[in-house]
């Protein structure tokens, strides 16, 4: 009882964690590497526990984090809600992949997602962001295997599901 | 780990429910986002959920605040030192210049009086931290950590050591919104200090500064020509530095020229930030004096009023009684004009 609490707080703590450091900001010449820490954590447990991690979830987070940026309401709800579906869709498959495949995979999520964020983006007006703006996909994916087998890892040493 | 396959996961075909389920969450977020973009709304949701947005975004803060503090607790002696040195002349060159300029201030003060206008050289200023807040990539915007608490209010002008920063668009309980002058969204009236050309400056569309978009061909505008504030539709104050033009090319249309503007303000490492509380002087032309002229005796009032107020004419039946009762009606109206 006590062990399933605690990992509930630990699944909650890690989106939280999520979503505060996308407000934190960087460096200026960094801005444009910042990953999108929510959607890779979410990813994460939309694979690892998929009985948490549901469309409703995903929608409410996107809903909380767009509060928190004050852009559009609904815009990460919609990305984070197409990002879990497809993640859930393929799970099976995405869990056994090797590292290398699922990365190129997760790469492929995260460019679908800014795909999805420039359709919004230009539909409510706003120019089209320039080319460094496609960076953050690829180090969204590079930095993938080391915060999967991080959040394995501390997983594994905290002995929760 | 060996986990039996089960329904919600399935190999390779999804289930329609799911579909249905992902359709439905798209379309109210869709909803959502066409709502919010026509109406604004976000802005009263995130005013209620403020007491947890306001503590997340001092929670974001303190990364940057930490690395600020760590950079002072282990930044060289020597560093220290010089950087002290130099603030120190840059405030006794200030000063130097304040106490010459106070003398002219105050000649200009005593013809302004003379002139009978209104608007002094006094500042009324407000003190506000920069609150380290990444509100998503390319948005041109800052968090100040003064709210509707201490007074702020939409349309307050924001500006540092250098020049205009931005101006507030959103007001929370204790922070606010600042838009920056950079961002495609923004647009402020602007004049070249060296020819007087009026013109406006907009936000670049790549977010990399300030454009001029439509300077006439003939317009006098060069590199190097720095631009104010000119006080026009009254939301910024006259006289601020605006930028300094870096190019002029011909714009997309060719009807006219454009200018790439680097701005005056220190947008990007800006920790303090200073919001003016005078309001600029309100559009529109002054209100009209009170009527000075001859007494409204003299007026010809019967017959030029009378062309005027066909109602009264009508009423006053013969012409030579009509005088006093057209007099009044005609100069009833001019009181309520002045002070219109």
């Amino acid at each position: 009882m006590n062990r399933q609490r605690l990992s509930l707080w630990w699944f909650i703590g890690t989106l939280l964690f999520a979503l505060l450091s996308m407000l934190v900001p960087l460096p200026a010449p960094l801005e444009p590497f910042k990953p999108y820490w929510l959607a890779l954590v979410l990813l994460y447990w939309a694979l690892e526990s998929e009985d948490r991690v549901s469309l409703g979830l995903a929608f409410l987070l996107g809903l909380g984090a767009d509060l928190f940026d004050g852009v559009l309401l609904g815009e990460q709800a919609l990305r984070l809600t197409a990002l879990v579906f497809i993640a859930l869709r393929f799970r099976s498959r995405l869990r056994f992949f090797p590292m290398w495949q699922q990365t190129l995979a997760v790469l492929a999520l995260l460019l679908n997602d800014r795909i999805l964020l420039l359709v919004v983006r230009v539909l409510s007006g706003s120019p089209v962001p320039p080319a460094s703006w496609w960076i953050s996909p690829f180090v969204g994916a590079a930095l993938w295997p080391f915060l999967f087998l991080l959040l394995d890892d501390l997983r594994a040493r905290l002995r929760i599901q | 780990m060996a986990r039996s396959r089960d329904e919600s996961s399935p190999l390779f075909a999804g289930n329609a429910a799911g579909t249905l389920r992902l359709i439905s969450y798209l379309a109210l977020a869709m909803v959502l986002m066409v709502l919010d973009h026509r109406n604004g709304w976000l802005w009263r949701v995130r005013y209620a959920a403020s007491a947890v947005v306001e503590p997340v975004y001092r929670l974001a803060n303190l990364p940057g605040a930490g690395m600020r503090t760590l950079t002072v607790a282990f930044a060289d002696r020597k560093l220290l030192t010089e950087q002290n040195q130099r603030l120190r002349e840059d405030l006794l060159l200030a000063n130097a210049r304040l106490n010459r300029m106070a003398a002219v201030a105050e000649q200009n003060q005593r013809l302004k009086e003379l002139l009978d206008t209104q608007h002094s050289l006094e500042l009324n200023v407000q003190l506000a931290r920069v609150v380290g807040v990444d509100l998503g990539a390319w948005q041109q915007r800052l968090v100040i950590n003064l709210g509707a608490r201490d007074g702020v209010k939409p349309g307050q002008p924001v500006i540092d050591a250098h020049g205009v920063i931005g101006q507030v668009v959103e007001v929370l309980p204790t922070t606010a919104v600042v838009m920056l002058v950079t961002d495609p969204a923004h647009a402020i009236p602007v004049v070249v200090e060296r020819s007087g050309l009026r013109t406006v400056a907009y936000g670049a569309r790549d977010g990399s500064g300030m454009v001029l978009p439509n300077i006439p061909l003939a317009a006098d505008v060069r590199p190097g020509d720095k631009l104010l504030t000119s006080g026009l539709g009254g939301r910024f104050p006259p006289g601020f530095p605006v930028g300094k033009v870096e190019s002029v090319g011909l714009g997309a249309s060719g009807m006219f020229r454009a200018a790439q503007v680097q701005p005056a303000a220190d947008i990007d490492r800006s920790e303090d930030v200073l919001l003016l509380h005078d309001q600029a002087e309100p559009a529109g032309p002054p209100t009209p004096a009170a009527p000075s002229g001859p007494p409204t005796g003299l007026a010809p009032a019967p017959g030029a009023a009378a062309g005027g107020m066909p109602a009264a004419a009508a009423s006053a039946g013969n012409p030579p009684s009509a005088p006093t009762p057209a007099r009044t009606a005609g100069t009833a109206p001019a009181p309520a004009g002045g002070a219109r």
